[in-house]
């Protein structure tokens, strides 16, 4: 069998090219012609015709374009991600509140169905686009594109992107964000990290929530960062409790240290 | 369920870039770590092509398995998926496959 093409060894074949010319070789040598193109094998009972494209290449391109547009004007965009019920909006109502002075940050709320998030972070001060993805179970760069045209965010402004409460899905998609943020609060249980490796290995900053509730749980949190570490090296990992105030300085020093307006002087 | 969408996403891709033409067979790649199972792919496959140029068509899916070189050892290594460790005890890893989520090909009739 073709490497390149998979169809079938044996015989002379034809195939096209999207440029619309033929080839033709037999035993499939593939070294006169570059395979970058599509190309079309004709063999009996049907056509072959090689697309090698990523099943998220649409997804993907329409993401870098959100993040060339969102970093001409100098704007940092942030995928924040968790379970339902993590803490995400309230963390963003107390950052909305505690930096409304010197950030502008304005939010896209994904939740399934209803407004409530959005009406919460409104009241905290924040520009809103609510995204009701129905039975979607994440984001996407299309639905962001449309939520970043609807935003109209100030160019050095901060938005955040508050995906669908999940751990699975909205790892996979691509919004054009700066940097990822993921939340594990510590009423789901330290193991959350190891049971959701791909959001948490996609992470550029975990942020342990709610931990104005330890003393009352058993999480270990010296284990839940060994495991982080494990999984995603490369992340910051800070501990915070919304509610309480403990960590919210350092996750605002994180903020202010990503701003592109700041950054550049 | 991102599997639906990601079963879309192939739809959508095949008939943008072979519109019209009917679909016998769709050969996917997915690969250990790509963060998508095969088996509900294959699942949500007859419902995402139902109506389109794919309806009815077979789903071939190969499974790249999930390698890996140590930063720190050096080692290459196939570690067991979704946690990328090395047997060295490391995490600093660089995955070499299995982040494979592609169409490789279609036949058509």
């Amino acid at each position: 069998m073709c490497a390149t093409c998979g169809c079938a060894d044996g015989g002379r074949t034809r195939h096209q090219h999207d440029d619309g010319t033929w080839y033709e070789h037999d035993a499939h040598g593939h070294d006169a012609h570059g395979h970058d193109a599509g190309h079309r094998h004709e063999h009996d009972g049907g056509q072959t015709v090689t697309l090698a494209e990523k099943v998220l290449a649409r997804n993907d391109a329409l993401a870098r374009q959100n993040r060339d547009w969102l970093r001409d004007r100098d704007i940092l965009a942030l995928n924040l991600m968790s379970s339902p019920g993590a803490g995400k909006t309230t963390l963003l109502e107390r950052t909305a509140r505690d930096l409304a002075a010197e950030l502008v940050i304005g939010v896209i709320e994904g939740d399934q169905e209803t407004a409530l998030d959005a009406d919460r972070m409104r009241t905290a001060g924040c520009r809103v686009v609510q995204v009701n993805t129905g039975t979607g179970c994440h984001l996407d760069a299309v639905m962001v594109r449309e939520a970043l045209t609807a935003l109209d965010p100030p160019d050095g402004s901060v938005v955040v992107i508050e995906n669908v409460g999940n751990l699975v899905c909205p790892a996979l998609f691509d919004l054009g964000e700066a940097r990822r943020v993921v939340l594990a609060s510590v009423t789901e249980g330290a193991d959350k990290p190891v049971k959701y490796p791909h959001m948490f290995r996609s992470a550029d900053l975990v942020l342990v929530s709610k931990t104005d509730l330890l003393p009352y749980l058993d999480f270990d949190l010296a284990r839940c960062k060994a495991d982080l570490a494990t999984i995603s090296p490369g992340a910051t990992v800070l501990p915070v409790s919304a509610q309480a105030g403990d960590g919210v300085g350092e996750w605002y020093a994180w903020l202010r240290q990503r701003i592109p307006a700041r950054a550049g002087g | 369920m991102h599997e639906l969408a990601i079963a879309e996403s192939v739809v959508d891709t095949v008939t943008q870039r072979l519109p019209g033409a009917k679909i016998t067979r769709v050969h996917l790649e997915i690969g250990a770590l790509s963060g998508v199972v095969p088996d509900s792919i294959k699942f949500c496959f007859d419902l995402a092509t139902e109506g389109t140029t794919l309806e009815g068509a077979t789903l071939e899916i190969t499974e790249p398995p999930a390698r890996c070189r140590c930063r720190a050892c050096g080692a290459e290594f196939r570690p067991d998926p979704p946690i990328v460790l090395c047997p060295c005890g490391s995490a600093d890893v660089a995955v070499l496959g299995g982040e494979e989520l592609k169409i490789l090909s279609v036949q058509v009739a």
